[in-house]
């Protein structure tokens, strides 16, 4: 199936430098309905407002850290039970992926990351585009 | 102060009554005892020398000078980096948007993509930094706890009036007294405010 690259597009974090970063990598690879967050309660708040097809989250944020978004949305209802969720952290170790894993990540890229890296890891969870 | 604190300040006191009784009934003795008083007098004076050595590093200025110094710097560092990198992603879009729909859109936007990615070394230094300013505070935490348990029994660096316990004496001499290396914005003037000093000179 095509991707629809019209799609909304969450991405989570703290630092604004790395929203930027994200959300134009982003529109390099075509996606263009991309919205923001700055935690995971913020996160959560649009989950709830709006369909999400793919987010895009890091995990060490305050107050709520993107593990715990991760299972609130995991939780939160059936229609966010298969959302393809990224984790983008600086967390690289061993037991972090396996929680994140374990929480029902989709794919875990650590930082810093590359264009490529990024594209590659959105076409493992969301297909070829 | 917490029940736990004022347990460890009952039992070094106990500790300080018991050695002086011992101390007393020693001396009563007549000499008897004469080698476990001598013992006890330099354990006392011990005691005493390890205090007088502590107070004079000025313990509490860690607290109150040096580690709130050191955060403040690195929060700087972090306020700096992030605004730098907001420059240049701004000039970034400022680029793409220029050569949007022509012949070089494509090779421009490839490096720009580069200058992105590098960019996201203000999220990862400041998650670095954040760490570092985690440990100072837990060091001030700890030696604050030391200072309390001593409590008021370290002496009075009698060096420093009570005005000079907030400033370090600089030592330094020559041009090095005049290198102290960026300043808080609160600590600087501004160029405008340079320039009418240098004119003030004419």
């Amino acid at each position: 199936m095509a991707v629809d690259k019209n799609m909304n597009v969450l991405i989570v974090d703290d630092y604004n430098t790395m929203l930027r970063i994200i959300k134009n990598l982003l529109k390099q690879l075509g996606f263009n309905n991309v919205d923001e967050a700055t935690d995971g309660s913020m996160a959560l708040e649009k989950v709830k407002k709006k369909p999400y097809g793919l987010i895009i989250s890091d995990w060490n944020m305050e107050p709520m850290t993107g593990l715990e978004f991760l299972k609130q949305v995991r939780g939160s209802s059936e229609s966010y039970k298969d959302t393809p969720f990224i984790m983008v952290t600086a967390e690289s170790k061993t037991e972090n992926v396996v929680m994140a894993k374990q929480a029902g990540v989709n794919n875990y890229i650590v930082k810093p990351f590359n264009a490529e890296t990024l594209k590659t890891k959105i076409s493992a969870v969301i297909g070829d585009f | 102060m917490t029940e736990e604190e004022k347990a460890h300040s009952y039992e070094r006191e106990q500790v300080v009554q018991i050695i002086n009784s011992v101390i007393s009934k020693v001396e009563n003795t007549g000499g008897a005892r004469l080698s476990i008083f001598k013992e006890l007098k330099d354990l006392q004076r011990i005691i005493d020398e390890a205090r007088s050595e502590i107070g004079a590093t000025r313990p509490t200025d860690i607290k109150g000078k040096h580690i709130p110094t050191a955060t403040d710097e690195l929060d700087a560092v972090v306020e700096a980096t992030a605004e730098a990198t907001g420059k240049i992603m701004d000039s970034c879009e400022v680029i793409q948007d220029k050569v949007a729909g022509t012949d070089a859109e494509a090779a421009v936007t490839e490096e720009v993509m580069k200058v992105y990615e590098a960019c996201s070394f203000q999220d990862i230094t400041g998650q670095r930094i954040t760490k570092v300013v985690s440990t100072l505070k837990t060091i001030e935490d700890k030696v604050d706890r030391l200072v309390e348990v001593l409590g008021n029994k370290l002496p009075v660096d009698t060096h420093h009036s009570e005005e000079g316990d907030a400033e370090e004496e600089d030592t330094r001499v020559g041009d090095e007294r005049l290198l102290n290396g960026p300043q808080m914005a609160e600590d600087a003037i501004s160029q405008d405010e340079i320039d009418k000093l240098l004119a003030s000179f004419d």
